[in-house]
């Protein structure tokens, strides 16, 4: 009746994560009891939850990668905790059962649910008011895609509670996680978490390559294009081009443990390194799908806060595309120990290299965007000064692990850890943390705290340096990752550093949070409410419309005549449009994102505990509501002009009102 | 200037800590090599990055908003002399590296037999990964251990590996490259140790619940020593065959160092064998041969039992 699924499955008898469970039922209930107490569920259900505005889904997506980094984290600190322990006989406190399915955790959830959620969140925030859109090219996809990957998150997560996660790794490479090896239903919550939520991102990928391509502002042309909007266009690229991969790589996993094939076992012709090289056909573009639109908030944020256009829009774009394409032949750097021939080795060896030169011209071109500008150190500038320089060092040691010769001796040791860390903090969280201070006041019409969002960065920069470095140096010293004990002496002391780094780093997501404590609380300040829309003196269409925006965004679609119109009418004093206003043509809300979801939810928990009635249910769940969906024509409305008018005049008086307080 | 290479990127480290940095005090050279180019690009790429990283905080410090004597050219975004310049340089760098690349790969390829001045005969050495400990067959001597590795000095070592559990990786960091030890493949690795000691080995990619115990010895001597080690192997009792195989095979944890006396010989070719249908490819003379060992007879497709 209930598969594998028994009591047995509940882990009473480790207090971590009994002491878990009650901290979060906890905070869930006061949540629960809060919206019920103030009699918030009508509002929640019809103005978020089956909203299909791309600029509340792009707040859920943050919230969800904010709540996945504190999950993230706690693996992370528990790990550097067990290290910092577990030396000279001491097991530690974290048994390898426990540690393994830490660290696999740790992995899956910052990459899948906090990146991958953070730099969604931000396209949809920002890319269809960039350029010039009401909203994404199929607004119920983009609810649909979010429930996707929100329900990936929760399989996830309730692994902690019911049963086990994972204990092979982020990637779970085979044999390890065949079922000959792997028998418990870790890597079964793995496989549907990320097919779930891969799905999720593909779809989002379709949605906004078709949004940039079709819905550009008239006049946009391609090269008219903000450059955010450029690696959001080439990430969309990357997910189209590599996510399928990720999908059937994972469902030839499932084929072997479900059905008892042998795509990747030991033996019946089963090949491990068929899995290996075909996850990182997915994985080494997923790192630019990470960081590209990172490179697209700092060129965005470097231009604003140095008073001057970015330096050389061209090469950007260039450089953009050319990472685009050569991160689809770099793949085999991931195993160059494999004992491919030396012909093979020195290919992605030196393809690997030659993105170095696109990625080096960037950095150059933020470095002369500021050359002779007016730079102002706000914290989005600071992420952006701190990501140059975490950056350079991140890259230089990619390039170290690029040779073969070298990777030999680095490969899997914690010199690798500490490069990847060093790029994904160093570059993605850096910037999408910079994009959201920079469109935090576009998003809820007030700033974000400056003097606590320095303190983070502080935190976070030294912090980083002081976990990572350590690695680096541990990695040198022949230690490598995964390791739940060992009796080296001379590795205790620099875990003892890197723990200190990461209680450094929580220091930064503690001021982090307050930060967003004290925005909210102080939103009214006259200094924090953004009036005029336009806070930074920005450059691209966003800026040129009220925060938050009205649900269709634009009242006239903009006229676009070349690259930063908006900036370039400022400057001339024009204003930005004359055209009558005519009714708005906008999609209504659906909650058909919301049940998918849950049939989802249910599909891949019956599917993780072989409950198969239940996965039944699930998937007819899916296809009816599917069904139900498409049967429904009543999908869209108008916006009269009446209500244009009186948001535009709203519009005007704050603006007036801004205006008046200068 | 060999000295020099050896000592300067060591020197901040060692000052701090006074230890072993395993990676920069190589004792083969194929280790040597592998330091020297990771020092060589480290050097390299700090040329460039050093500049950057100034040049970053230099500019952000000298146009500050506040900075009002500063110049200030709000439109100015181009220039083909500085786009030029910042693609090329990092195209020659790069190109340089690649010339690096190209070399140490091929000359250090790790399948590439190695050889010693006074040409030496290579010590074969069977290594075979499994959960979760290593065993090591060396075939020509009749003899294997369990979680120690004893090699002479100065002479070229060539490493067979396979796995008969799930996939890992082979490697003594002081004695450079690794390679993965995989079931039903094999792979080749070739090392040699330049002077004796004892250093550490270990599995580098991870392989379950006991991989943090999965580390050996590797202790280098010199050859005379290197024989009286062999007869005293020689002069136990444990045996290594088909029937006692699967009792050492089994799963262990933080596994005790074993000595087997005799090794039944092709015991390597039939872990090989297990995943293959009872095929393998001999590595003499590149034939599929088809073996005839008990350990075939073990029940493979275990995969949907638990």
């Amino acid at each position: 009746m209930l598969g594998k699924l028994s009591f047995s499955a509940i882990p009473l008898d480790v207090p971590i994560l009994v002491g878990t469970f009650l901290g979060v039922a906890v905070i869930g209930l006061a949540v629960l009891g809060a919206v019920t107490y103030y009699g918030k569920w009508g509002y929640l259900w019809r103005e978020w939850l089956t909203t299909v505005d791309h600029k509340r889904l792009a707040v859920m997506y943050i919230i969800l990668a904010i709540v996945m980094l504190f999950r993230g984290f706690a693996d992370a600190i528990m790990m550097r905790t067990q290290l910092a322990l577990a030396y000279n006989g001491n097991p530690g406190y974290l048994p390898p059962h426990h540690y393994d399915q830490v660290f696999s955790a740790h992995g899956t959830i910052m990459i899948f649910f906090m990146a991958m959620a953070f730099m969604t969140g931000l396209m949809n925030l920002v890319v269809p008011l960039q350029i010039g859109a009401r909203d994404v090219a199929f607004p119920f996809l983009n609810s649909l895609s979010f429930y996707m990957t929100l329900v990936g998150a929760l399989l996830i997560n309730i692994s902690l509670f019911i049963g086990e996660f994972a204990q092979c790794g982020w990637l779970v490479y085979p044999p390890l996680s065949e079922m000959q090896f792997s028998p418990g239903v870790g890597v079964d919550y793995y496989i549907w978490a990320v097919q779930i939520a891969g799905v999720g991102t593909l779809l989002t990928g379709v949605n906004f390559f078709t949004t940039i391509v079709k819905m550009r502002a008239p006049g946009m042309g391609w090269m008219q294009m903000p450059v955010f909007t450029w690696t959001a266009f080439c990430t969309t690229v990357l997910i189209m081009a590599s996510f399928p991969v990720l999908t059937v790589t994972l469902a030839l996993l499932s084929l072997d443990r479900y059905l008892g094939m042998h795509f990747f076992t030991n033996d019946a012709g089963g090949n491990v390194m068929l899995y290996v090289s075909m996850i990182w056909t997915w994985g080494h573009p997923e790192v630019y799908i990470l960081v590209l639109p990172a490179f697209g908030v700092f060129s965005e944020v470097t231009a604003t806060f140095s008073k001057k256009p970015l330096f050389g829009y061209n090469t950007m774009v260039y450089a953009t595309c050319s990472i685009m394409v050569l991160s689809f032949v770099v793949w085999v750097h991931h195993f160059f120990t494999m004992g491919a021939g030396a012909n093979v080795n020195t290919f992605f060896g030196i393809m690997t290299m030659i993105i170095a030169v696109p990625t080096g011209v960037k950095i150059y071109n933020w470095l002369f965007t500021m050359y002779k500008g007016r730079v102002e150190f706000t914290a989005p500038m600071y992420w952006t000064l701190g990501f140059m320089i975490t950056f350079s060092i991140g890259g230089m040691t990619g390039v170290m692990l690029a040779m073969p010769a070298a990777d030999w001796i680095l490969h899997n040791s914690l010199f690798l850890i500490a490069h990847f860390h060093n790029v994904i903090i160093g570059g993605v969280y850096f910037g999408y943390i910079a994009g959201m201070g920079f469109w935090f006041p576009k998003a809820f019409g007030f700033k974000l705290n400056e003097a606590w969002g320095k303190r983070a960065f502080w935190c976070w920069f030294v912090g980083f340096y002081l976990a990572f470095v350590p690695l680096y140096i541990l990695g040198l010293e022949g230690m490598t990752r995964r390791m739940n004990h060992y009796d080296n002496p001379d590795w205790y002391p620099w875990m003892l550093v890197a723990e200190a780094g990461a209680i450094v780093i929580a220091c930064g997501i503690v001021c982090q949070l307050t930060q967003l404590y004290v925005s909210i609380r102080d939103r009214n300040l006259p200094e924090n409410l953004d009036l005029t829309g336009d806070p930074w003196n920005g450059r691209t269409l966003e800026w040129s419309i009220s925060s938050p925006p009205p649900a269709y965004n634009f009242a006239v679609i903009p006229d676009i005549h070349g690259l930063d119109t908006f900036h370039t009418e400022k400057q001339l004093g024009l204003k930005a449009h004359g055209k009558p206003l005519a009714p708005i043509h906008m999609p209504k809300n659906t909650s058909a994102g919301v049940f998918i979801g849950l049939f989802s939810f249910i599909f891949g928990f019956a599917s993780v505990w072989y409950i198969w009635w239940l996965a039944a249910i699930g998937l007819i769940g899916i296809v009816a509501t599917m069904i139900l969906r498409s049967a429904n024509r009543d999908v869209d409305y108008y916006v009269p002009v009446s209500e244009i008018e009186h948001n535009e005049e709203v519009y005007s008086r704050r603006i007036a009102a801004a205006q008046a307080a200068e | 200037m060999k000295k020099l290479w050896r000592y300067l990127p060591a020197l901040p480290a060692l000052m701090l800590s006074g230890c072993t940095v395993d990676l920069l005090q190589p004792r083969g050279p194929v280790a040597v090599m592998n330091r020297d180019v990771m020092v060589a690009e480290f050097v390299i790429m700090m040329l460039v990055v050093v500049p950057t990283c100034v040049a970053t905080l230099y500019f952000a410090w000298k146009y500050r908003a506040s900075n009002k004597e500063a110049e200030y050219l709000p439109n100015w975004d181009h220039s083909t002399a500085i786009e030029y310049v910042i693609w090329g340089v990092p195209a020659i760098l790069i190109a340089f590296l690649g010339g690096i690349s190209w070399w140490s790969t091929h000359a250090y390829d790790p399948y590439r037999p190695l050889q010693t001045d006074d040409n030496v005969k290579p010590l074969n050495v069977q290594v075979v990964s499994l959960d979760w400990k290593w065993l090591f067959i060396y075939p020509d001597l009749g003899i294997a251990t369990i979680n120690q590795l004893d090699v002479p000095t100065n002479t070229p070592l060539d490493f067979q590996i396979t796995s008969d559990s799930v996939m890992t990786s082979f490697f003594i960091p002081r004695l450079g490259s690794m390679i993965y030890a995989m079931p039903g493949q094999q792979t080749q690795l070739h090392l040699i140790a330049s002077a004796p000691g004892d250093y550490l080995g270990e599995a580098s990619q991870f392989s379950g619940r006991g991989f943090s115990d999965m580390k050996f010895r590797t202790l280098a001597m010199d050859p005379a020593q290197f024989n009286d080690w062999v007869e005293k192997v020689k002069s136990g009792s444990e045996n290594l065959d088909d029937t006692t195989y699967p009792k050492y095979a089994a799963p262990q944890e933080a596994a005790p160092v074993q000595y087997f006396a005799h090794v039944q010989p092709d015991l390597f070719d039939g872990i090989v064998a297990k995943y293959n249908n009872g095929m393998v490819v001999d590595k003499t003379t590149g034939k599929v041969m088809h073996m005839q060992s008990v350990l075939n007879a073990a029940p493979s497709d275990t995969g949907m039992k638990e």
